[in-house]
């Protein structure tokens, strides 16, 4: 039986370390292929929008940007619930790892729409509903982080931190729904599941080829935290992808 | 466990809880002094233009109702966690739930109602006129409980740790501003003569998904405090 592989073998850190390692340069090479061709598609292949000229093409980076940062928490919310749930060491570490790489896409969308905004409205801010709920997830990303650096028991501050990400999880839809509910200055979206998508099918080629780059750059920089994490938490010395160095390195302690 | 028992054990908390705050009067007369000094000082920095003043005034009073809960809500449990009685309320066979609804209620009748009774009088000095001051109440009966609910979830999580007044500040802010659109929407929207009530609808619900979920992610919280 060639395809039995034990899963669960991997919820081990032990076991989870030499993985993560083997898998991120492949993400990492995917990511560089993926963000080349979107961001050329993007910039120079879609073609230029007849109402917001050349400003528009900030969206190729700041809507897959905006999507992360809310996807992302959810991922977190839920490893902390798994975490809860089973009681499992690699989820927190998981939640942890995802928290900056969350709050930098929250920072970049925020930012990405300040530079669109200028020219488009006239404003580098304005308080509207989706900029705004976008700003409390940036708040909420930062509570999640302050929390666990504040408690210094680490199995304290991990269900700690786990709490309130999963209290804020309710926050996440309300952004979402945000534009619905208070209807205010920033355009509706253009891509929806119901009824497919108003744009040129360049601009949405490149926006998805943008968000799959992102997804996969997610996912090897938070593998990368997590290897970090495992080894600052069980601190051992950099743990090498032969076991029988973990295996020395256990003895010696 | 029959339904009696549990309210008995609500009623319980929340008469310990009144009578402790009524020894210590003081400490119930900080927050609601804390809120006229905050609204007071708004004419001050912005000017004694009405028109303005009417224009700022529901957010005004919202913002200052929210800190005011704010800065109460280390009195939920802290003390309680110093003198080791909330161990012995974990070990009760009521649900630990149950019991943090009897504390979040003692809390908001300690803090959230005098805010509720004072609203009108501090809105006046906004100018607001007779129906947007019967709005402004009601907005904040609904509001000021789902407040103590969600702060409490915050109080919970930063109990024993170091600079816990400004870290329940951090966590729990975001969560309110909800509440804080609704309410001063309310208000704003009747004054605008279309009527509070889909704002106030709005703050029904949360009222309620408040009381149905904050009690057991405060309940958790308490646990990994008390480990």
């Amino acid at each position: 039986m060639s395809m039995d592989i034990n899963w669960l073998k991997y919820s081990s850190p032990q076991a989870f370390y030499p993985l993560a390692g083997r898998l991120i340069p492949w993400f990492a090479c995917v990511v560089v292929v993926l963000m080349g061709v979107g961001l050329y598609m993007g910039f120079f292949v879609a073609p230029t929008d007849f109402q917001q000229g050349e400003a528009y093409r900030i969206i190729f980076v700041h809507v897959p940007a905006a999507w992360m940062s809310m996807f992302l928490y959810v991922v977190m919310a839920v490893w902390a619930g798994i975490g809860m749930g089973l009681n499992a060491r690699l989820s927190f570490m998981m939640a942890q790892a995802i928290a900056p790489t969350g709050a930098m896409f929250t920072f970049l969308a925020l930012l990405t729409g300040a530079m669109w905004g200028k020219p488009t409205w006239g404003a580098w801010w304005v308080w509207d509903a989706r900029l705004t709920s976008e700003l409390i997830l940036l708040f909420q990303y930062a509570g999640v982080m302050l929390l666990r650096t504040s408690i210094d028991d680490l199995r304290r501050a991990d269900r700690a931190s786990a709490v309130f990400a999963l209290v804020g999880v309710v926050n996440v839809p309300i952004i979402y729904f945000s534009v619905q509910w208070w209807n205010t200055l920033h355009q509706g979206a253009s891509v929806s599941m119901a009824t497919g998508s108003k744009m040129a099918s360049t601009m949405l080629t490149a926006m998805l080829l943008m968000t799959l780059a992102f997804w996969l750059y997610s996912i090897a920089v938070i593998l990368a935290r997590v290897r970090c994490i495992m080894v600052e938490r069980e601190s051992l010395p950099v743990w090498n992808e032969k076991s029988a160095v973990i295996q020395e390195a256990v003895e010696a302690r | 466990m029959n339904g009696s028992s549990m309210w008995e054990a609500v009623s319980g908390i929340i008469r310990r809880d009144l009578l402790l705050a009524m020894r210590r009067r003081s400490d119930a007369a900080m927050s609601v002094f804390f809120l006229v000094i905050v609204v007071s000082l708004f004419p001050l920095g912005v000017g004694p233009d009405p028109v303005v003043l009417r224009t700022i005034g529901p957010g005004v009073l919202w913002v200052a109702a929210l800190l005011a809960c704010l800065l109460s809500l280390s009195r939920v449990f802290t003390a309680d966690y110093v003198d080791g009685a909330l161990e012995q309320m974990v070990l009760v066979p009521q649900p630990l739930a149950v019991l943090v609804v009897g504390k979040v209620l003692a809390h908001w009748l300690i803090s959230g109602l005098p805010v509720v009774l004072l609203s009108p009088l501090l809105g006046l000095q906004f100018g607001l006129s007779g129906e947007s001051l019967g709005v402004l109440v009601m907005s904040l009966l609904l509001g000021t409980p789902t407040l103590s609910m969600i702060g409490a979830i915050g109080a919970a999580l930063v109990l024993g740790v170091r600079g816990s007044g400004l870290l329940v500040a951090l966590l729990v802010l975001p969560l309110y501003v909800p509440v804080l659109i609704f309410g001063a929407g309310a208000v704003t929207s009747s004054m605008a003569g279309i009527g509070g009530e889909a704002n106030l609808s709005l703050l029904g619900a949360c009222l309620v998904l408040s009381l149905f979920l904050a009690p057991w992610a405060t309940a958790a919280a308490l646990r990994i405090a008390l480990e």
